[in-house]
């Protein structure tokens, strides 16, 4: 997957539709446990078309793909899915319109990322804080925390997998606390 | 294998690939010792399914994101903690913002071969290259990183930083400012381009500095090198004293027999508000004393109390009278 531009262009213009996209696959997928490989199918799918040709409509594409996925799965599970992939077509006019919630996020980033910071276990966030804030080497973090560097790693790890689901997978009326 | 990547457990699940990706993007991006062979590890695990580089990606650009926090760092503000200039808890309160380098595996296609960095009147930042190496920009500093796949370039456009250079043989770091090339063979220190000059000081190992007339020197610890257009001239001093040239890394100005003049030439360089001294025999004056950089009204008032001069402080600028 080396393609020029494809790491940007999924980062710019999909990225910002897993929450919509993970939400569509919810509703739509009777095992909630399934939700994140049905993801990455879709992601692997998307990325494999963009590398031959760009799409025009980035999220009517993603969530047809996404659509498509779904009914392969369903075919080749032999199941039938008791609500079937009816929804589409609304959730795909909601994701369509930008809407003000995505114009907010644009303008909250900052906040947002410190909102999903704030929600990580003490000890992951404090790793990611002495690093990314503070700017610390692993060392100093480790010295400052009275932990191992590989520990280091492993908070900063497990820190950077909290804060991707956060930012990206949770609906954005999820990632604001009162 | 500096990193230690090479587990053989294989990912099947999309939450163990992501697990996967995120460990690879930290080991990747705060490495002090990133080597060859961890790239190579990183790449033949991107390269193996689509699934990891898409994996990566996303975690990368999550990772990218918490740069934004670095402005949440601590203010300085506080009068309570001017009275430890020098203590750890200064140290650990001075502003620090870090930046991460980006250097990808694989997706060379893209990468921007030059990045700006910028520092505005009064900030620093700090610089981690993917090599591990440390820039770290003094106030009011434009500094430019330029990737080759031959060697490290950087290009002090202005301002002043302070160089933690991790040594490669085969791939020399070089530094350009204005004419000036400097390389370095394994070392720290610090650069200012000064409008018409450049001075540079090394603290720790060795570094050539090559003048656009064909000169050259070789520096060792404690050489301050100055050179301009046609001149070329380096002189000993103690690496203690190079190191209080140095304080601004942690926030604070280091005056050790210092007139009056050059202390404010000196923190006029990282406030909006600017002192003046109005008398050639003023400021001549020499002064000692640790200084945070954004604190002129502390010098002030020392200045007052101990050399018994005239301050009048404007709206725009401090003046500074017999």
């Amino acid at each position: 997957m080396t393609a020029p531009g494809v790491q940007e262009w999924f980062v710019r213009e999909v990225l910002p539709l897993e929450a919509a996209l993970v939400q569509y696959l919810q509703h739509n997928w009777r095992n909630r446990a399934d939700v994140e490989d049905i993801l990455q199918d879709v992601y692997v799918k998307v990325c494999e078309a963009a590398v031959k040709e760009r799409p025009q409509q980035t999220k009517s594409f993603v969530f047809t793909t996404a659509r498509n996925t779904l009914i392969d799965r369903v075919r080749k599970e032999q199941v039938v899915p008791i609500e079937a992939v009816a929804d589409l077509d609304a959730l795909n006019m909601a994701a369509d319109d930008p809407g003000p919630e995505r114009a907010a996020l644009a303008r909250d980033e900052l906040r947002r990322v410190q909102a999903a910071l704030d929600r990580l276990p003490p000890r992951r966030r404090q790793a990611v804080y002495l690093r990314q804030v503070e700017g610390l080497s692993r060392r100093e973090i480790a010295t400052r925390m009275g932990i191992g560097e590989e520990t280091v790693k492993e908070y900063l790890a497990e820190g950077l997998f909290d804060l991707a689901e956060l930012l990206f997978s949770e609906p954005a009326d999820m990632r604001r606390r009162p | 294998m500096t990193e230690a990547l090479n587990e053989t457990s294989s990912e099947t699940t999309a939450r163990e690939i992501k697990r996967r990706a995120a460990a690879f993007v930290i080991a990747h991006r705060t490495s002090d010792e990133w080597s060859d062979a961890d790239q190579q590890t990183l790449d033949a695990w991107l390269n193996e399914r689509p699934e990891h580089s898409i994996a990566f990606w996303r975690m990368d650009a999550a990772w990218q994101s918490t740069h934004r926090l670095s402005v949440l760092r601590p203010q300085q503000s506080e009068p309570a903690r001017r009275s430890h200039l020098m203590s750890r808890t200064a140290k650990a309160v001075a502003a620090v913002a870090a930046i991460a380098v980006v250097a990808y595996a694989g997706q060379s296609a893209f990468r921007p071969n030059e990045k700006v960095y910028a520092s505005a009147v009064g900030d620093r930042k700090i610089l981690t290259l993917a090599d591990g190496s440390r820039i770290e920009l003094n106030t009011d500093t434009v500094l430019r990183v330029i990737q080759s796949e031959t060697g490290r370039k950087v290009r002090l456009d202005k301002g002043e930083a302070y160089f933690d250079i991790k040594h490669d043989g085969a791939h020399p770091f070089v530094v350009e400012v204005g004419k000036h090339r400097i390389t370095d063979l394994g070392t720290k220190f610090v650069i200012r381009e000064a409008g018409e000059r450049v001075d540079v000081s090394l603290l720790e190992g060795r570094a050539r500095i090559d003048a656009p007339d064909a000169k050259s020197a070789v520096l060792t610890p404690g050489d301050v090198a100055v050179a301009t257009d046609t001149s070329l001239s380096v002189r000993k001093t103690e690496t203690r004293r190079i190191e209080n040239t140095l304080a601004w890394r942690t926030g604070l100005l280091v005056f050790n027999n210092t007139t009056l003049g050059e202390a404010a030439d000196t923190f006029n360089r990282y406030n909006r508000k600017k002192l003046v001294i109005e008398n050639p025999q003023t400021a001549g004056l020499t002064i000692d004393g640790t200084f945070h950089t954004d604190n002129v009204n502390a010098f002030v008032d020392v200045v007052q109390h101990v050399l018994k001069v005239n301050v009048k402080n404007n709206a725009s600028e401090i003046v500074i009278s017999p």
